[in-house]
């Protein structure tokens, strides 16, 4: 009998299908993975390491840059962990509008996770769908935020500024047809013969391995975990809103993949509730130490101007002490660690972004399967780089 | 406060020598523990029928620097029974290591090779202690607070012989 030997392929860094710049070592017994090893790293940019130089303000927009396809969640996580530090309550207004864009940008990222995970695996009309509806999510952030990718709006205590008028409508006419769009997608998708084959069955991960290997997120669901931060740590007004954590049964990539489908069909039902009930008011915070002032007023009025000049100058101090605060981003669980030393800078920042968790995972998902497999099973748990490296 | 919590009346109760400390900031409990008992306290936690800390939500590193021990291991822990955190904090000097919790919690093999490649922090029994995102061969622990920012020879580039 001839000897086994095993060959050793490199996927990536600039593999199509890795989503960035993956690089996963394999190796292989013909078709069959009998090891898979993923580095990262090559997008680390040191953002933990920047932080600790900046004010907790200049931090904002490097969060937009961590996950790029979900930079709203990212900019919720961190001004919330802040917030805490600060024990600081935000207007109510400002929490709904926090809410309603969260869940848009929620919609978008998934948006981009489907369009992405279909192409991969051949179905290349679902991209073109997709990034038409992405683009009228865009459109609405450029015009509450000026930023389309990286909008950098929320503020600590609040918003950088209130909606601006008429954008109601683009979002209601947004969420009315949403279901619509919905439903194309099911229709090429779902009950298509060639996706179920290259989705059912593939890349299984089981609850309680699910769990000890840290996955959060979608893919913590798809194994049927129902555990979502949204319902178990409600933040930002989230336990005043209806709706329903879809899980799936068998934990493989058909199982995410219709996880995510429900997830954004919540989503917009959640936008449309914030549509609803939308209180007036303020949108920041009135804490002077804090929250930057109206801009009419540093126009206008002396006072206004030294207090905004001091914060975004010095920034605040917060107590001395250290805060853990999480938040459901659209690839799982996102947490911000802050420790403050009493100065007006973060003494560390520690991220534990959901697709650094999920990644670790991809051995277990993916060994033992085929090659051609790992391409549905990298699209299926959504990595972005950005945010693994840093 | 913190000896109201269930857990660390638990650990007290079972770790009595071990419990350095039990601070509670904004309703967020921190245990402070020995560094040589770390992995049996985490085994408990985890294997506790009555306490179930299957999630290792985070784990990572802290220097203190110029305190001594200068580096602080942190470790937060997730309950889904309880729908409860804890956190737990070992602290480690300079030359030494900590056991690795990659037995307990796989999810721990990024997290303590991510802590290893920016602090410089050894974890013992690791299956595979490499840098993680930084290449092998590179020159420091950016993480560490006496290494500046800008890089250490952000004022010496590299310019190839031609």
């Amino acid at each position: 009998m001839a000897e086994t030997r095993f060959m050793t392929i490199n996927m990536g860094p600039q593999h199509p299908a890795t989503h960035g710049v993956l690089r996963i070592v394999l190796e292989l017994d013909g078709e069959v993975i009998v090891k898979a090893v993923p580095h990262i790293g090559h997008l680390h940019r040191g953002i933990e390491k920047l932080a600790e130089s900046k004010t907790y303000h200049q931090v904002i927009p490097l969060t937009d840059r961590m996950d790029y396809t979900n930079a709203m969640g990212n900019n919720l996580g961190y001004v919330l962990a802040v917030e805490k530090l600060l024990g600081i309550e935000v207007p109510k207004r400002a929490q709904y509008i926090r809410v309603m864009l969260a869940e848009l940008q929620r919609i978008a990222a998934h948006l981009i996770w489907l369009g992405t995970h279909a192409l991969d695996i051949g179905a290349m009309t679902m991209l073109l769908y997709n990034f038409r509806e992405r683009e009228e999510i865009l459109r609405i952030f450029e015009e509450a935020a000026g930023g389309r990718l990286t909008p950098t709006y929320f503020r600590i205590g609040g918003l950088s500024k209130d909606l601006p008028e008429g954008i109601e409508k683009k979002i209601k006419s947004f969420v009315d047809d949403y279901p619509g769009h919905m439903k194309e997608y099911e229709t090429l998708l779902t009950k298509n013969v060639i996706w179920l084959k290259r989705t059912k069955g593939v890349g299984f991960i089981s609850k309680e391995d699910a769990i000890n290997w840290g996955v959060t997120g979608p893919t913590l669901r798809g194994s049927g975990v129902k555990f979502d931060v949204r319902k178990a740590f409600p933040y930002s007004s989230y336990d005043e809103f209806d709706f329903d954590i879809p899980v799936g049964t068998v934990g493989d990539v058909y199982d995410r993949y219709t996880v995510r489908l429900r997830e954004m069909e919540w989503s917009n039902a959640i936008v449309k509730q914030a549509m609803e009930r939308m209180p007036k008011g303020p949108v920041i915070s009135d804490n002077p130490w804090v929250a930057l002032p109206p801009k009419e007023m540093v126009l206008k009025d002396i006072a206004s101007l030294i207090r905004h000049f001091k914060i975004v100058s010095e920034g605040f101090q917060p107590p001395v002490g250290e805060v853990f605060s999480s938040v459901e981003a659209s690839k799982g669980e996102l947490a911000f660690y802050i420790v403050s030393d009493g100065s007006n800078r973060p003494f560390r920042l520690r991220i534990r972004t959901p697709s650094f968790c999920n990644l670790n995972a991809l051995p277990k998902m993916i060994e033992g399967g085929l090659i051609a497999d790992v391409i549905s099973v990298i699209g299926s748990i959504d990595i972005v780089l950005g945010e693994i490296d840093r | 406060m913190g000896e109201m919590n269930t857990s660390v009346k638990k650990l007290e109760e079972k770790f009595p020598a071990s419990i350095v400390e039990v601070k509670t900031f904004r309703d967020q409990v921190t245990v402070i523990v020995a560094r040589k008992d770390i992995y049996e306290i985490c085994k408990f936690l985890c294997s506790d029928l009555d306490l179930q800390y299957h999630y290792l939500t985070d784990l990572c590193g802290l220097d203190l620097f110029p305190e001594t021990p200068r580096f602080t291991i942190v470790y937060q822990l997730y309950s889904m029974k309880h729908n409860q955190r804890l956190r737990l904090k070992a602290k480690v000097g300079e030359s030494e290591a900590i056991a690795s919790v990659e037995s307990i919690w796989k999810v721990a093999n990024w997290f303590e090779r991510e802590a290893y490649d920016l602090f410089g922090i050894p974890f013992e029994n690791h299956p595979d202690l490499r840098r993680l995102l930084l290449w092998d061969g590179y020159d420091g622990y950016p993480l560490r607070k006496d290494y500046p920012v800008e890089g250490p020879d952000f004022d010496k580039p590299f310019v190839p012989e031609v």
